[in-house]
């Protein structure tokens, strides 16, 4: 009998068979249960050729996962949780470096939670982006229609 | 022949002429393949096929939030150029972004955005996108953009 997986593990098993996180080419390094998201810099995420931009939405959808991979880490559900609504900031223009970002769950209810990410390049204090994400909980089986 | 950079209804119809191209120039568009379809002032229209490298959830196979935020972010910034009356790079502020309903699987989202007011330095936006028809959205948006160089024609508040 092999030991039941850690919650860190079946975070990690489950980004592997997302698209997405593949085309965006993020992961998270996870410890117990902090993480961190690492997007590294590919020329595929940029937004704007003369500045060497990174792109809002790819910054908005790294954010996104962050929050939602933090959020799976440490609430029991079984199914990923839905987005309700996102709020971007946009601090500072992303860099063509490496971007990492840190979700922290504000508020975790039973149906809904309150998720606040920040993501970085090369200090830590100097954020790019900042998201206040709210979303729905897997099983709560609501806002299908 | 009127310049573009200084000529709104130019640039405008410089937008559409080239509007096959140009989300072919900004690599994250690129990636996740939307395209312009239709331009009027301060108005834009878009539509992203679906594809299966953007699915977000491997069970529903559904298209991650983070492509609609794109989408409606690049939309949103394509409006302003449809918008201001001087050609200026906009950057986003902040953008929010409110589901409605989740994406049906396999169905290409329809979407776009609206610049309906500009500052000196501001230009404000919102956006939807959907399946079919605005009376049933998937997501909506609002935003703010930064334009890049305070100093345009308008004059503060004034109305595009």
């Amino acid at each position: 009998m092999s030991e039941p997986l850690s919650r860190g593990e079946q975070l990690e098993g489950f980004l592997k068979q997302v698209p997405i996180v593949k085309t965006i080419g993020m992961h998270c390094d996870i410890k117990g249960d902090d993480m961190v998201g690492v997007l590294p810099f590919q020329n595929k995420l940029i937004g704007n050729f003369t500045i060497k931009a990174l792109h809002g939405g790819a910054i908005g959808t790294f954010l996104e996962m962050t929050a939602m991979a933090q959020l799976f880490l440490v609430a029991d559900v079984e199914r990923p949780p839905r987005t309700i609504n996102i709020t971007v900031d946009y601090l500072r223009q992303g860099r063509d470096q490496d971007l990492y970002a840190r979700a922290t769950v504000v508020k975790l209810g039973r149906r809904m939670a309150s998720v606040r990410a920040e993501a970085w390049q090369s200090e830590r204090d100097k954020p790019v982006a900042a998201l206040l994400g709210h979303f729905l909980l897997g099983n709560s089986g609501e806002a299908q229609s | 022949m009127t310049n573009p950079m200084k000529d709104l209804d130019a640039r405008i119809k410089f937008m559409r002429e080239n509007m096959a191209s140009m989300m072919k120039v900004t690599p994250w568009a690129n990636e996740m393949g939307f395209e312009v379809t239709r331009i009027e002032k301060g108005h834009v229209w878009g539509v992203q096929p679906f594809h299966e490298h953007l699915v977000g959830d491997p069970e529903t196979r559904v298209i991650h939030g983070g492509v609609i935020t794109t989408l409606l972010d690049n939309l949103c910034g394509a409006s302003c150029g449809a918008a201001l009356k001087e050609f200026r790079f906009v950057a986003t502020l902040d953008l929010r972004i409110d589901y409605m309903r989740p994406a049906e699987s396999g169905r290409d989202i329809l979407a776009e955005a609206e610049c309906y007011h500009v500052t000196k330095s501001v230009a404000f936006c919102r956006a939807w996108a959907y399946h079919e028809s605005r009376d049933k959205v998937i997501a909506t948006a609002q935003g703010a953009f930064a334009i890049n160089n305070p100093r345009t024609n308008l004059k503060k508040g004034e109305q595009i």
